[in-house]
């Protein structure tokens, strides 16, 4: 296994399916009265938070936690030179204290790669800029396999913000590594240039994709974006890309429905979806924990153990 | 060659030593002294980053006799004081001559023209106006300087950026962007400025000169506005002709610059512009920046490379060992064309050659066979921001004079 997690596409297909399948055994865990191992007692996990993100740090803290490693929780909001501490200074800083891994979260896209240039402990990537978030990618991919069986050839939609997502960035490497079928659906202005050059396919028209999917997952769109001129009003994107009841009609039978979080209900997706039985949301979120507890697992479980 | 008072006194075989200090050229090349049109002195204001002592005699290493201080210092070179200030420093610090720019507008600010004609007629003889590092955006005072200008046969240097086309933009907008997640700087940002202000400086009949070419595009709106006979020059810069934007996929900031890296066709195109002509000169927007700025999330760091020193083996590197350019037309882009575009003119006084009896002695002397490895730490520049560290790059300059006197001996610092 590799030292660092900093981006979804450099998991080859062995090492992505080796996660999910220690990810498998470790979700009986979950079930038991005990929810504890003793694997890494002893080891230090950082959680290197510069934006808020509570649902991503619980996760990753219950996950280090049940594990027996000892958490430390670094919320360090605002970035570094103009206002205070350099990222080079709290990397010194958490190399000082013995971390053995570094879970970060930052606004600067590649802030993760840079960190591990700085530290000796293992650097997991939860999240930069508008880069990758690959747990997320692995925690989506370990939810579509115990849904729908397999990966292989699974035809998966991505909706909305691809543009600013991480998310999307690293399911369309990961889904792309386990050979599933991945479809970008979005207007342009929310589509990456030279996003045709990326392994998958792309659409502006959600509805003639639906009935062609097993999965579809939808991003969270900021109304905010409205403002830049992304596109004209909210009202106006939901009623192109917001998968509503009708829209979910047009779904094979065993299609299922998921989303990152935090969602915009309303916006992006109706709440009627949101809560119906296709959808996986929920599960997303319980799967998280036991993908990042097989990541920590897999990358600390090793050598200095 | 004999050098007598300043200026070169007989150029041929057979001259006789006695008396003089006589110096063995075998195997080097002897260009005109280099002049460099935009390079960041930092002084006033920055000191920590470089000062004109340090920038000038890592001028001089590089082969430079003559540079143009740009005018983003703090406080801004947009007054008679400050750019007199920067002039006298310069003639203090006497490694090279320092023609400071000035700026454009007051502040850089890009809403009101600066006292240009009073920066003209100081002692600094300002020629070269620029509000580099900002875009000045606003057609009409970009017309109004243009045309201003023409009272003291100025021109005006653009850093050619569309502002609302790269807000908070961190590299070439392109698939390497895309996939890294960094803000994209699109290509058409610095065309469609470029392609205004030639139209513009053809309706007034203005001197226009374009800093730091990036694109492919940029090259062929500049090779047509040339075919129209307008007045426009541009300049390329070092790291523009050997380096893409692949290169930021490490996030090391040390080649966040800008404009920004681009793509290896815009590499070519650069290459082909500088060789036909299209493009005057090389020059090295020389940026230097404390560790700190650079030491940091590629977000949060500092735009800009050091350039001065290797500036010529960079160029050896992309055009003469390509074959794109001889020895003369290294001369012609990095001392002949810059210094027609500063003014700094001929006879005793004068930069950029030719190498004839009667003209000012600055030459700088390369060998062109050395191999030299970059290490920044060596640098006589403060700064150490080089994206060529570790490369090994061919040619040397052995020694660089000005006016007659040696400024660098043996690669050295006299």
């Amino acid at each position: 296994m590799k030292r660092d997690l900093l981006s979804a596409g450099e998991l080859s297909r062995d090492e992505a399916v080796l996660i999910l399948d220690t990810a498998e055994e470790l979700a009986g865990l979950t079930e038991r009265p005990i929810k504890k191992l003793p694997t890494l007692r002893g080891r230090t996990v950082v959680n290197l938070f510069f934006e808020d993100s509570t649902r991503t740090r619980i996760s990753f803290e219950a996950a280090a936690k049940r594990l027996s490693a000892d958490v430390l929780n670094f919320s360090a909001k605002g970035s570094s030179v103009s206002k205070g501490e350099s990222l080079k200074d709290t990397a010194l800083t958490l190399e000082a204290m013995g971390a053995d891994g570094v879970v970060i979260r930052h606004s600067a896209s590649g802030a993760p790669h840079r960190l591990a240039t700085w530290v000796r402990g293992s650097v997991i990537n939860a999240g930069d800029g508008a880069h990758e978030h690959p747990t997320q990618a692995l925690l989506d991919a370990f939810t579509m396999r115990r849904h729908l069986g397999r990966l292989e050839g699974l035809r998966v939609t991505i909706v909305g913000d691809v543009l600013h997502s991480r998310v999307a960035r690293s399911n369309v490497l990961l889904l792309s590594t386990l050979a599933a079928e991945t479809t970008l659906v979005a207007p342009p202005t929310l589509l990456p240039v030279a996003v045709e050059t990326w392994p998958c396919a792309v659409s502006y028209d959600l509805d003639s994709v639906l009935p062609k999917t097993d999965v579809v997952m939808m991003l969270r769109v900021q109304a905010e974006r409205m403002n830049a001129s992304y596109f004209p009003t909210v009202r106006e994107y939901s009623r192109r890309y917001r998968l509503d009841a009708a829209r979910m009609a047009q779904l094979p039978d065993d299609a299922i429905v998921m989303h990152p979080g935090p969602m915009n209900r309303g916006v992006e997706i109706a709440a009627e979806v949101a809560d119906s039985a296709r959808s996986t949301i929920v599960e997303q979120v319980a799967n998280g924990v036991t993908v990042r507890m097989a990541v920590l697992y897999l990358l600390l479980g090793g050598a200095k153990a | 060659m004999r050098i007598r008072d300043g200026v070169v006194a007989e150029v041929g075989e057979g001259l006789t030593g006695s008396g003089a200090r006589t110096f063995e050229g075998d195997g080097l090349v002897a260009l005109p002294g280099l002049v460099d049109l935009h390079t960041h002195l930092r002084e006033p204001g920055r000191e920590d980053a470089e000062t004109v002592e340090t920038g000038t005699q890592a001028a001089a290493l590089g082969g430079y006799t003559a540079v143009h201080a740009m005018a983003n210092t703090d406080p801004v070179a947009d007054t008679a004081g400050v750019v007199e200030q920067v002039w006298r420093l310069g003639r203090e610090a006497g490694h090279c001559d320092v023609r400071p720019v000035g700026a454009a507008t007051v502040a850089l600010a890009g809403a009101q023209l600066a006292e240009l004609g009073a920066m003209a007629d100081s002692a600094a003889r300002v020629r070269v106006f620029s509000d580099d590092g900002k875009c000045v955006a606003d057609p009409v005072i970009m017309r109004r300087a243009l045309e201003y200008v023409k009272a003291f046969d100025g021109v005006i240097a653009q850093h050619a950026q569309e502002p609302r086309l790269t807000d908070d933009a961190q590299m070439n907008e392109g698939e390497v962007s895309a996939r890294l997640g960094l803000r994209g700087w699109p290509a058409v940002a610095e065309e469609a400025i470029i392609a205004r202000d030639c139209l513009l400086a053809a309706h007034v009949d203005s001197r226009l000169h374009i800093c730091h070419v990036s694109t492919a595009g940029s090259v062929e709106i500049i090779r047509w506005a040339k075919s129209k006979g307008w007045q426009v020059t541009a300049e390329v810069t070092p790291h523009h002709l050997l380096l893409i934007d692949e290169a930021a996929q490490t996030y090391d900031p040390v080649y966040k610059v800008n404009p920004p890296l681009r793509t290896s066709a815009d590499v070519e195109a650069l290459r082909q512009g500088l060789s036909d002509g299209t493009i005057d000169a090389v020059a090295t927007d020389h940026a230097p920046h404390p560790l700190e700025d650079k030491e940091a999330e590629w977000q949060a760091a500092a735009f800009g490379m050091i350039g001065l020193e290797g500036a010529l083996s960079v160029v050896q590197e992309a055009m003469v060992e390509t074959g794109l350019l001889d020895w003369a037309g290294v001369a012609d882009r990095m001392s002949v064309r810059p210094a027609r575009v500063g003014r700094l003119g001929g006879g005793p006084d004068g930069h950029g050659g030719p190498i004839e009896v009667g003209a000012a002695a600055n030459i700088t002397l390369v060998d062109p066979a050395a191999r030299v490895t970059v290490d920044p730490s060596t640098f006589a520049s403060k700064g150490r921001n080089s994206p060529f560290a570790g490369r090994t790059l061919p040619g040397r300059v052995i020694a660089t004079f000005l006016r007659g006197s040696p400024t660098v001996m043996d690669g050295k610092i006299v």
